[in-house]
């Protein structure tokens, strides 16, 4: 009688502390702000003069760039996306995107690519935001522009003093796609309650800087594979952690 | 009583007639499935995420027949794409766009376009699908935008009503514009020539014609290999640049000095119809480019060494290659009722 009360008991533990375990956790939201800045300046278009390292003034006239396969790193289970996002400057609504259906639990990194992946390269006609409209789209030698930065710089000797840096290709030895890596100070927690809040700071004139520094006199115009490579290293490093709101 | 059978059948007769003629050019599931011919390799785009539909082909070969798609409405796909030149420019050396503005190079005939890994004649294009991109935006050729185009699509009844007929909903996107022309031209299928029945053993071929093929198999097969005649490769088959197009080919995609003056092998299905000939249009004739083929004290530096191996072809050989080459004619699909323009229809 006791075995079979003890038994029952500790059956009936053993499913309550199951039903507790077995059930999936909670889901919880991030959303990414990209805040775009010339080093500690908030970009603004035209009017603004900035300088680069060696000096040299510049305005900006445009800036957009594709962010993909967003993974936010947790020491057990990545959440991982294949999405692709075209983060426009001129649009105030792409620069902040939403990431759902996040598992429960302490983030402590964050990686993406800024890019479009070989294969979504090579899928043909696509849409949303690799819908060719978006004129991010070669279409003479098949593939999309990661990344446009443009705007006009005294020294340029190209027509109106323009400087024109189209980045893209997936192909070596041309490839520019590139993962950004960063960690958090603190762990991000995601949880059902509360949507959280991370800020990146995107540094343009990271992208005329480290390693080489860009001299608009000589290089004021990339738009295929010539030279894409340099501006892709410069790139790669333009991503900072701002804040966690939490 | 006889005269009044005879009334009926002949009423039954023209009923019929109209019938037909009506149906003629009604397309069917069965005309749009993909039926892989005998002995080809499986095709490079298997129209995934673009599933093969009598309305959407339907759509697609309406855009590809309708200037709308051009900036001042001159000029359509067709108007370069020839059906009776296997959809290459007959006669035109080098593409003429619009305003009669002239391109860089000669238009190539469009044909088993699914066994292509690349497109264009420096394979710069990676897919089927956003290939009409580049005529569609080019300033020498149509001149238009995709959004421009979209605009004049929505703006235009007759094809809000095509898109919810071939899409179920009335939006047009560049997606749908792209899959639709995709499947229009991924369907122009060329595998019905005499030689295709010769080597399936239902037509016969002359001696010269035999003679031809076996020169061919010896001397081209191994760039134009069969039953595709490409091997999708790029090679320099000897022809001296033209200073005045300085047309660098495969290296202006890599930027490989390697790949420099080197070109798409093209397919000779059809060579018949596809006149004049090589990427700019340079050969008129067939004996030309034989005659190209056999002198390799004229060949263009770093010409393929597979060149050097045709060596001189006596004027024979050349009449025999060419009488074999005319067997590629493919009437079945140069007159293929579903590739004929739908606005003369
Ligand atoms: C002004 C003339 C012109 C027009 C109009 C035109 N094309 Fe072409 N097409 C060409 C030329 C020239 C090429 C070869 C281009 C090259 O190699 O750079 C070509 C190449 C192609 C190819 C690749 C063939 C291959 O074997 O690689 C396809 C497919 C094609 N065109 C489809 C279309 C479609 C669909 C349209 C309408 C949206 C169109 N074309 C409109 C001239 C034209
Ligand atoms: C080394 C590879 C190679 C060999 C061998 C070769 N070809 Fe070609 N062929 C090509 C290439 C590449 C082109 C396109 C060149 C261009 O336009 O620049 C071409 C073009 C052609 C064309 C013109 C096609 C068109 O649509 O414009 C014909 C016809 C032709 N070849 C016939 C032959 C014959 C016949 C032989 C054998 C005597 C032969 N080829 C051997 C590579 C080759």
């Amino acid at each position: 009688m006791k075995i079979i009360v003890t038994t029952i008991l500790s059956m009936a533990t053993l499913l309550v502390a199951m039903s507790f375990t077995g059930k999936p956790t909670g889901e919880g939201k991030l959303t990414i702000a990209f805040d775009h800045y010339v080093d500690d300046k908030v970009l603004q278009f035209d009017s603004v003069l900035y300088k680069n390292e060696l000096g040299q003034s510049f305005t900006v006239t445009k800036f957009k760039y594709y962010i993909g396969n967003i993974c936010l790193k947790k020491t057990t289970g990545n959440k991982e996306t294949t999405d692709y996002y075209l983060i426009n400057e001129e649009e105030p609504a792409t620069k902040t995107i939403s990431v759902g259906n996040i598992p429960e639990g302490e983030y402590t990194g964050i990686e993406f690519i800024l890019g479009v992946d070989s294969i979504h390269n090579c899928s043909g006609a696509q849409s949303g935001a690799l819908d060719p409209v978006n004129a991010m789209f070669w279409a003479w030698n098949t593939g999309y522009i990661f990344l446009k930065l443009e705007g006009k710089s005294p020294v340029s000797k190209s027509p109106g003093n323009i400087f024109e840096f189209h980045i893209g290709g997936y192909k070596q030895p041309n490839n520019c796609i590139r993962t950004v890596s960063l960690n958090f100070e603190r762990p991000l927690i995601i949880s059902t309650s509360a949507i959280r809040e991370l800020h990146l700071k995107v540094n343009v004139a990271e992208i005329l800087k480290t390693p080489t520094s860009i001299d608009l006199s000589t290089l004021s115009s990339v738009t295929d594979f010539h030279n894409a490579t340099t501006i892709a290293d410069n790139y790669m490093d333009m991503f900072s952690v701002l804040s966690i709101k939490q | 009583m006889r005269n009044k059978t005879t009334v009926i059948l002949l009423l039954v007769c023209i009923a019929l007639l109209a019938f037909t003629a009506n149906n003629y050019f009604l397309i069917t599931q069965n005309d749009v499935t993909l039926k892989i011919p005998k002995g080809f390799p499986k095709p490079y785009y298997k129209f995934k995420n673009n599933t093969l539909s009598p309305e959407v082909f339907v759509l697609g070969r309406k855009l590809f027949y309708d200037p709308i798609l051009s900036k001042d409405s001159t000029i359509s796909c067709a108007s370069c794409h020839q059906r009776i030149a296997a959809f290459a420019h007959f006669d035109h050396p080098l593409s003429h766009g619009i305003n009669g503005l002239i391109g860089k190079r000669n238009v190539p005939a469009l044909q088993n376009l699914i066994w292509q890994d690349t497109y264009m004649w420096d394979g710069g294009v990676n897919n089927l699908e956003v290939q009409p991109i580049n005529p569609l935006t080019n300033p020498v050729e149509m001149n238009e935008s995709l959004e421009h185009v979209i605009e004049k699509l929505r703006l235009n009844e007759m094809y809000a009503a095509e898109f919810k007929i071939a899409f179920n909903d009335t939006a047009i996107t560049s997606e749908r514009i792209l899959k639709a022309l995709a499947q229009f031209t991924g369907l122009m299928i060329s595998a019905d020539s005499r030689y295709d029945r010769y080597i399936d053993g239902k037509d016969t071929f002359s001696t010269s014609e035999k003679n031809g093929l076996a020169l061919f198999r010896k001397k081209c097969a191994s760039c134009h290999e069969e039953p595709l005649f490409t091997d999708n490769s790029y090679r320099n088959n000897g022809l001296k640049p033209d200073p005045s197009l300085n047309d660098k080919g495969r290296g202006a995609i890599t930027g490989l000095e390697f790949d420099e003056y080197k070109f798409k092998v093209p397919s000779l299905r059809n060579i018949e119809r596809s006149y004049p000939y090589m990427h700019d249009g340079r050969f008129r004739k067939l004996k030309d480019v034989l005659d190209h083929y056999s002198s390799p004290g004229n060949f263009a530096p770093n010409t393929a060494r597979e060149m050097y191996e045709i060596g001189k072809l006596s004027e024979p050989d050349k009449k025999d290659i060419i009488a074999f080459l005319l067997t590629l004619t493919d009437n079945t699909f140069l007159y293929d009722r579903r590739f004929i323009d739908p606005f003369m229809q």
